[in-house]
């Protein structure tokens, strides 16, 4: 099979990659760019933990071809924030104890950041109904959700104050 | 898992990619690959080539026809129907956020759904019930065919493998019309077990003058319910005459099984959505 030359912008930076036509984006991410915060959950589609935004929309990345994220810019979880400037939502599982294992969290996070981005005062309702495409075993979502409430509070009062 | 080897091509014009579908007999074309990727990993498809449309603007977007239709590229995906004049069907609004999830619903596209005719997929029943057209695309031409008639058994439509869906259209929306859909989702994966679209028109003293009913889920291809359509026509859509219609929903039809819901239960639940829908397009133009 011919390789396939994949131009794209990931966390805001330019990146070209030689890919095999069934790559998927989640491969090409955690594999061919060593950006393992994106997670393999169940490689089904059902579980969310793939979640990156592709030119602004969460998408399940174990579910696209890196093909046709090419020419896109893809936000992982690793542009989102970073160790000691960590994102509103971020911080607010911190503080919210809006995670256990971590391993749906950055899933979680990236469809959080989806949802915030579009509805910047979200209901609990809204907030579950947006995170219906990422399955936790550990919370039990209750603190995800207050999480989410946190930061999007937390933004709003930053957007309000700037 | 990882799909079988394939070559990509990604298509630049439709003519691009219909020329490549009549030239290549082991083409697919892929659109949001919603369903096409994950069957493709299981290894239940394994096409030699796919051609990717998804970027063909010409098959995007919502577009008012002059005569007040609604022209709904395929490429449309559900999150951008969500935030288009389509909505304004009830029967689309209420199918829209139920389907999948916010990542399927921003890559999932309506012609995908409508060409993998999944025999429990949602968005069908809405389009059988708005009477809705589909544009048919292929090397030789274009062709309009209704969407009554289209889904032709389980992921068999009337589509030939050289063909591909342009656009779906909806009718113009009337004041005198409402519309609902109701379901029963399968919890976990949010498919409908039974899924019941409704749309009704009122005619001269509130008598019902035309009904369309969409049913997904329940048998091998999502249906038009002429019977109950022709049983809630001329009444008044009093809860007796909508029950007696809903009571007509599965017919002689056979009923699918599975772990989720077997067949006795799946038809009674096709009946109280049928009586549910309707009666919420009911109250919507009332
Ligand atoms: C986790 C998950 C949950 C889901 N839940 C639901 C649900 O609750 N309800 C529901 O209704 N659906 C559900 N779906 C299915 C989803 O609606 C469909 O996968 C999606 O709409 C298909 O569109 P696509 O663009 O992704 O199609 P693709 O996967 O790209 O293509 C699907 C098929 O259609 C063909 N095709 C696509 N576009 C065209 C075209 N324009 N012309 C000709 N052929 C074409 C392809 O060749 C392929 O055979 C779910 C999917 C997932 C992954
Ligand atoms: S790994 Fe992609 S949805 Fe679970
Ligand atoms: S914190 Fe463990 S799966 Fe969510």
């Amino acid at each position: 099979m011919a390789e396939l030359h994949v131009a794209l912008e990931v966390n805001g930076e330019h990146r070209e990659v030689d890919v095999e036509p069934r790559t998927l984006l989640v491969t090409m991410l955690r594999e061919d760019l060593e950006l393992t915060g994106t997670h393999v959950g169940c490689d089904t589609s059902q579980c969310g933990a793939c979640t990156v935004h592709v030119d602004g929309r969460a998408v399940k990345s174990c579910t696209v071809l890196a093909a046709q994220a090419d020419g896109t810019s893809v936000t992982t979880i690793e542009g989102l924030g970073q160790v000691g400037s960590l994102h509103p939502i971020q911080q607010a599982f911190w503080d919210k104890h809006g995670l256990q294992c971590g391993f749906c969290t950055p899933g979680m996070i990236m469809a959080a950041a989806d949802l915030v981005a579009r509805n910047p005062d979200p209901s609990e309702a809204e907030i579950r109904h947006a995170i219906a495409g990422n399955i936790c075993r550990c919370t039990g979502y209750h603190n995800i959700v207050a999480a989410v409430r946190e930061a999007a509070a937390v933004m709003r009062g930053a957007a309000a104050s700037a | 898992m990882i799909p079988a080897a394939f070559e990509y091509t990604r298509a630049s014009s439709l003519q691009d990619a219909l020329g490549i579908l009549a030239s290549d007999e082991g083409a697919k074309v892929i659109a949001g690959g919603q369903s096409l990727l994950p069957l493709m990993k299981l290894r239940l498809a394994q096409p030699a080539r796919l051609v990717d449309i998804g970027r063909l603007a010409e098959l995007r977007g919502v577009r008012r026809l002059d005569d007040g239709r609604l022209s709904v590229g395929a490429l449309t995906t559900y999150a951008e129907l969500a935030d288009s004049p389509a909505v304004r069907y009830g029967v689309v609004a209420d199918a829209l956020p139920g389907i999948g999830d916010v990542q399927v619903r921003n890559r999932g596209t309506v012609g995908g759904a409508v060409a993998h005719a999944d025999p429990a997929s949602d968005l069908p029943a809405a389009l059988l019930a708005l009477d809705a057209e589909v544009v048919v695309q292929s090397a030789a031409g274009s062709r309009t065919v209704p969407v009554d008639g289209f889904f032709q058994g389980a992921f068999t439509t009337a589509l030939a493998r050289d063909e591909i869906l342009a656009a779906v259209i909806l009718p113009a929306p009337r004041a005198d019309a409402g519309s609902a859909y109701a379901s029963l989702e399968q919890r976990a994966s949010g498919y409908p077990i039974a899924g019941v679209a409704a749309v009704v028109v009122l005619g001269a003293g509130g008598l019902i003058e035309w009904a369309g009913v969409g049913v997904t889920g329940v048998s091998d291809h999502p249906y038009r319910a002429r019977e109950v359509e022709a049983a809630l026509v001329g009444t008044t859509g009093s809860p007796e005459a909508v029950a007696a219609a809903a009571a007509l929903v599965v017919g002689d039809r056979e009923v699918n099984a599975d772990i989720h819901a077997g067949r006795e239960y799946r038809a009674a639940m096709a009946v109280v959505h049928a009586r549910r829908a309707i009666g919420a397009a009911l109250a919507r133009v009332r």
